[in-house]
C-alpha cells in the first residue's frame, strides 16, 4: 500500500477506568494542535468499571464529519480489544499492545497487520510518580512515533496549552514524561515504516467540541439563564456544561428530583421572563409529556432538549439511535404547536439552539432540539463560533414601560398572527394563566366558540413560523441520479458517502432535514416528485421521518437504509445500501 | 395601597360549591395581602388542578394555574427566576400530597422562599368524592365504599422530620387564625408550608364544620413554641380528638436565592442578554 498523509483512523480501547477517554482525548487535541482536523467516536456500556470502552479518532487536513468502520491503528490495553477490533483493521494496518499482558497466540492477527509491542507498564513503572493508568499515555506516545508526528503536539495536548484545567500541573509534566517513554521506545526499536504518516499543518484556531456543550454554548450566547434538569444519558453533560459554567456565564442550572420537576422548573422561571430551558433523553422526556402539553396552552416560551438514545424503555443507554423523532413531533395530549429541530453536527448545535431560544420566544410556543449520543459524545474540530450576527429576537415580550401604559390587557389576545402580547409577573398588567382552555384575558371559559378561537390562534403561529424556519437544506446538485433523505446527525456520514458515490460517477444529492416541523410542505412534495431516485436514510426501525414526509406530503419513499443496532450508521453502510438501489 | 377590592377579580367569581372551605381560604389570602401591604403586580399565585387550584382564577394577582400536582416546581422555578415576586402555592390534599407529594417532599430541602397553602379537605372534590391522601382511616368516599383501608399520611410531621424552615396548620372556619397564619407565612423568609383543614360540603360527610369546631384548639394559645423539632414532631402526632392548629415550627436557613452566586444580586429576569461575549467559553474548547 502506498504511503498516505494525514488520512488516518485510529482507536485506542480497554477496559472503563483504563483512561480511555483521556487517552482519546488527548490524542485528537494534538491532531488539531498540529493544524490538523478530527472527528471523534466513542462507544461503551452503561457501568463504571469494566465492560469495553473504545474511543475512535478520525484524523485528515480538511473537515471530518464522521467515523469510518475500518481503522488504520488500534491500541489495544486489553485482549478483548484486538478481539473486537482486529477485522476493522485496513490492510497493513497496526497494533500496539503490551505483550507482557496480552498473549497472541500463532496465526491469530493477519499476517499483514504490524505489531508494536511496547512494555507498556515497564515503562509506567520506571517513571517515579507513574500509576497503571497512565499506561494510556505510553500508547499515545508511541502511536505518535509510529505516525512519525510530531511529539511537541501531544505534549501540547497534555500540558494544555490552551487554558486546559491540567496546565502546569504535576500529574502533566509525568504524563508528558510517560508518552516521551512511549515515543522513544518505537523510534529506538521499530522501523519508521507505518504506511500512514501524519503531518503538521499551518494551525488556525479550532475549537474541539461535542454536540452537548455546542448546545449549551449555545444557550448561554442566546440568554438562557436559567436551566433544570434531571441526569441522563446521554444529556447529562449539557448540565454538567451548565452548572461549571454557572458563575462565569452568570447562569444557574438547578439539578430537579425528576424530570417532571425539571420542566415545570425551567417552565416556571421562563413565565416568569426568564430565557429556560430542560435537556433529557427518551424516557425522561416521557416524564415531561404532560407538562409539555400545559406549555403549549400557556403559550410560554421553553426549549427542550431531547438527546436521543435507543428505546424502548432502558433500551441501549449508551447507545446510538434516532428512535424518538414521531415521539416529540406527537408529545402531549390534546394538540398544541411545536417547533422541532434536529441539528446534524456540533456547529448546528450551536446555531440551531441560539434560534432555537428566539423561535420560542416569537411564537411562544416548545421548541423541541432532538439530538442523539452520536452527537452529544463525538468531538469535531471546528472554527470558533461566528456569533456576529446571533441577534437576540424576544418577539411581542411587552417591555416595563409599554406594559404599564397598556390598557385592557389580553394575556391570549386573538391576533393575526396568533402571536399575543406577552407580560411577565412585577409588570402592571396583571392577568391569569389557566391551563383549562380559556378567554383572551385567561380566564377558564367552556365557550365553543371561544375554543375555535384559542385553537385557530394557537396554530396560526405556526403558520406565521413558517415563513421563518429554513427550508430542509440541500447539498450536492439541484438534480442528480440519487436523492437521499435524512435527519439530524447521520448528515456527517451522508455527505461522506456522497464522496464515494461520486468516485463511481453517481451523482447524488441530500435533502438534510434541520427543520422537521412545521414542514414546508409544498416545497418537500415538489422536491421530492421531481427526483429521480430517492432513499431515506435513518437510524431506526420503522422510517419515521419517511413517515412523517408521508404524513404530510403524501410522498411515498420507496426506498430505505435503516440501522438501529444502536452504532452509529457509517459512511460506507449508506454508500452500500444506495449502490444497491441505484443498481436495480 | 392595596385594598381588598383591589384583589378581587371583576366580572368573573368562583364557582366553588356554596358553603366551601375554599371561600374562606381566598379571603383569608386576599386579607393577609393587604394586612402585608403586597402590590398585586408582586404577587404570582401558581396552583396545580383541582377545586382548590382554580383559586389563582379569582384573585387579582399574577396567576398560573397548571397540570396536576406541579405548582411547587412551576412557583419555585418563578421563584429563582425573580426573587423580587411573592410566589404562592396553591393546591388541594390530592393535588400535593397524591399526584405532587414527590414536589412537596423535595420542595421542604429545597428552601426556596415560596409559600405553599394546601386546601385539605381530606377527599377528591372534584372528581367527585374519591379518597385522598389525608381521607381517614375507615372512611367511606365513592372510591372506597367499605370504608378507606389505607392511612392517612400526615403532612405536618413529615414538614417537621424534614425540618422544614415553616411548618403550620389553620382551619378556614376560622378567618383571623387563617388570615394570621397566611400572612406570617408569607413574610416568612423560607420555605413555608401551611396545612388547612377545611370542609367539603359537597363529599365528606365526616370532617364537617361542627367536628372541626369540636376538636380545634390553638397551639399558640396554649403557651406552645414552635422552636423545637422534637417537640413539633410530637405535637405533629397528636390527633384525631384534638386538634391542634397554629405555627408547629419555624427555623431560619440560609436561602437558596440568597446563598446562590448568580442570584445573590440582581434578580435573572432582570439580567440583561442582548450582547452576552462567550468568546472565553470558545476559548476553553481551543
Amino acid at each position: 500500500m502506498a504511503l498516505d498523509i494525514n488520512r488516518l483512523s485510529w482507536l485506542i480501547g480497554g477496559e472503563a477506568g483504563y483512561g480511555i477517554m483521556t487517552a482519546g482525548e488527548k490524542f485528537a487535541r494534538a491532531m488539531v494542535q498540529g493544524g490538523l482536523n478530527i472527528h471523534t467516536h466513542v462507544e461503551y456500556p452503561s457501568l463504571i468499571r469494566g465492560g469495553h470502552n473504545s474511543f475512535g479518532v478520525r484524523v485528515e487536513e480538511d473537515e471530518v464529519t464522521c467515523p469510518i468502520l475500518m481503522y488504520n491503528l488500534i491500541v489495544a490495553l486489553n485482549k478483548d480489544t484486538i478481539n473486537r477490533h482486529k477485522d476493522f483493521l485496513t490492510a497493513g494496518g497496526g497494533i500496539v499492545y503490551d505483550a507482557s499482558e496480552i498473549k497472541l497466540q500463532e496465526g491469530e492477527i493477519r499476517s499483514d497487520i504490524k505489531l508494536y509491542d511496547v512494555p507498556l507498564m515497564k515503562l509506567v513503572n520506571e517513571t517515579k510518580g507513574g500509576i497503571r493508568v497512565m499506561r494510556n499515555s505510553v500508547a499515545v506516545g508511541a502511536s505518535m512515533a509510529i505516525l512519525d508526528y510530531d511529539f511537541t503536539c501531544l505534549a501540547e495536548a497534555i500540558r494544555g496549552v490552551n487554558n486546559r484545567r491540567l496546565k502546569g500541573s504535576k500529574i502533566a509534566e509525568i504524563n508528558v514524561h510517560i508518552a516521551k517513554k512511549g515515543y522513544d521506545y518505537i523510534k529506538k526499536n521499530f522501523q519508521n515504516d507505518f504506511e500512514i504518516k501524519l503531518e503538521k499543518r499551518p494551525r488556525t484556531k479550532k475549537m474541539l467540541i461535542r454536540g452537548n456543550e455546542a448546545i449549551a454554548l449555545g444557550a448561554i450566547k442566546a440568554g438562557c439563564k436559567f436551566m433544570s434538569a434531571y441526569p441522563m444519558t446521554p444529556a447529562s453533560s449539557i448540565m454538567g456544561y451548565f452548572v461549571r459554567k454557572e458563575k462565569e456565564a452568570k447562569v444557574v442550572m438547578k439539578q430537579a428530583d425528576d424530570e417532571i420537576t425539571a420542566i415545570n422548573m425551567a417552565l416556571g422561571a421562563s413565565f416568569a421572563g426568564v430565557r429556560s430551558m430542560t435537556a433529557t433523553s427518551g424516557g425522561g422526556l416521557a416524564l415531561m409529556t404532560e407538562t409539555t402539553s400545559l406549555v403549549g396552552i400557556s403559550e410560554v416560551p421553553l426549549v427542550i432538549v431531547n438527546v436521543q438514545r435507543p428505546g424502548p424503555a432502558t433500551g441501549l443507554p449508551t447507545r446510538q439511535g434516532q428512535g424518538d423523532l414521531k415521539f416529540v413531533l406527537n408529545i402531549g395530549h390534546g394538540e398544541f404547536p411545536r417547533i422541532l429541530i434536529a441539528p446534524g453536527d456540533a456547529e448546528e448545535c450551536f446555531y440551531e439552539t441560539f434560534n432555537a431560544f428566539n423561535l420560542a420566544d416569537k411564537y411562544q410556543l416548545p421548541v423541541f432540539i432532538v439530538s442523539d449520543k452520536h452527537l452529544a459524545a463525538s468531538y469535531k474540530s471546528v472554527k470558533e463560533f461566528d456569533t456576529k450576527n446571533l441577534k437576540i429576537d424576544r418577539g411581542w415580550l411587552l417591555s416595563d414601560e409599554e406594559a404599564n401604559q397598556w390598557v385592557d390587557y389580553k394575556r391570549f389576545m386573538n391576533t393575526d398572527s396568533g402571536v399575543s402580547p406577552r407580560a411577565i409577573p412585577g409588570q402592571k398588567t396583571l392577568f391569569r394563566s389557566s391551563s383549562d382552555e380559556h378567554n383572551e384575558y385567561g380566564n377558564i371559559c367552556e365557550n365553543p366558540d371561544n375554543r375555535l378561537i384559542q385553537d385557530g390562534k394557537r396554530f396560526r403561529k405556526l403558520d406565521t413560523a413558517l415563513s421563518e424556519i429554513p427550508l430542509p437544506k440541500l447539498y450536492g446538485p439541484q438534480n442528480a441520479d440519487v436523492t437521499i433523505v435524512g435527519w439530524g446527525s447521520t448528515k456527517g456520514a451522508i455527505l461522506e458517502a456522497m464522496k464515494y458515490l461520486k468516485e463511481d460517477g453517481i451523482k447524488a444529492n441530500f435533502l438534510h432535514f434541520v427543520y422537521i416541523y412545521p414542514m414546508h410542505v409544498d416545497y418537500v412534495k415538489r422536491f421530492l416528485k421531481n427526483a429521480k431516485k430517492v432513499v431515506n436514510v435513518e437510524e431506526n426501525v420503522t422510517a419515521q421521518l419517511a413517515g412523517i414526509i408521508r404524513e404530510f406530503t403524501g410522498f411515498k419513499i420507496k426506498h430505505k437504509v435503516l440501522k438501529h443496532n444502536g452504532r452509529t450508521l457509517y459512511p460506507s453502510e449508506i454508500y452500500d445500501g444506495i449502490k444497491k438501489v441505484y443498481n436495480d | 395601597m392595596t385594598e381588598l377590592r383591589d384583589l378581587n377579580t371583576s366580572g368573573y367569581s368562583p364557582d366553588w360549591c356554596p358553603g366551601c372551605g375554599n371561600f374562606g381560604i381566598l379571603t383569608a389570602l386576599k386579607r393577609a395581602l393587604v394586612q402585608l401591604k403586597l402590590n398585586p403586580k408582586d404577587v404570582l399565585v401558581v396552583a396545580g388542578i383541582g377545586c382548590s387550584s382554580k383559586l389563582p382564577q379569582w384573585i387579582n394577582t399574577f396567576g398560573f394555574h397548571g397540570v396536576h400536582g406541579r405548582g411547587l416546581p412551576v412557583g419555585m422555578g418563578a421563584k429563582i427566576a425573580n426573587k423580587k415576586l411573592h410566589v404562592i402555592v396553591i393546591g388541594g390534599d390530592g393535588d400535593v400530597f397524591g399526584e405532587g407529594m414527590n414536589h412537596f417532599i423535595h420542595s421542604l430541602r429545597k428552601n426556596i422562599n415560596v409559600t405553599l397553602l394546601v386546601h385539605d379537605n381530606q377527599i377528591y372534590g372534584l372528581t367527585k368524592g374519591q379518597t385522598s391522601p389525608t381521607t381517614m382511616h375507615g372512611d367511606k368516599t365513592s372510591s372506597s365504599p367499605g370504608g378507606n383501608m389505607d392511612d392517612p399520611i400526615n403532612p405536618i410531621a413529615l414538614a417537621v422530620a424534614q425540618r422544614t424552615s415553616y411548618v403550620a396548620r389553620s382551619f378556614s372556619g376560622d378567618m383571623d387564625h387563617l388570615t394570621n397564619t397566611i400572612a406570617d407565612a408569607i413574610a416568612f423568609k423560607g420555605f413555608a408550608f401551611v396545612d388547612i383543614f377545611q370542609v367539603c360540603v359537597s363529599f365528606n360527610k365526616h370532617n364537617t364544620f361542627p367536628w372541626f369546631k369540636e376538636r380545634i384548639y390553638d397551639l399558640q394559645k396554649k403557651g406552645y413554641k414552635p422552636d423545637n423539632q422534637e417537640k413539633a414532631f410530637k405535637k405533629s402526632l397528636e390527633g384525631w380528638d384534638k386538634i391542634p392548629i397554629g405555627v408547629f415550627y419555624k427555623e431560619e436557613k440560609p436561602l437558596y436565592e440568597e446563598e446562590h452566586p448568580v442570584l445573590k444580586r440582581t434578580p435573572l429576569v432582570k439580567q440583561k442578554i442582548d450582547n452576552i461575549s462567550i468568546k472565553k467559553l470558545m476559548d476553553k474548547f481551543c
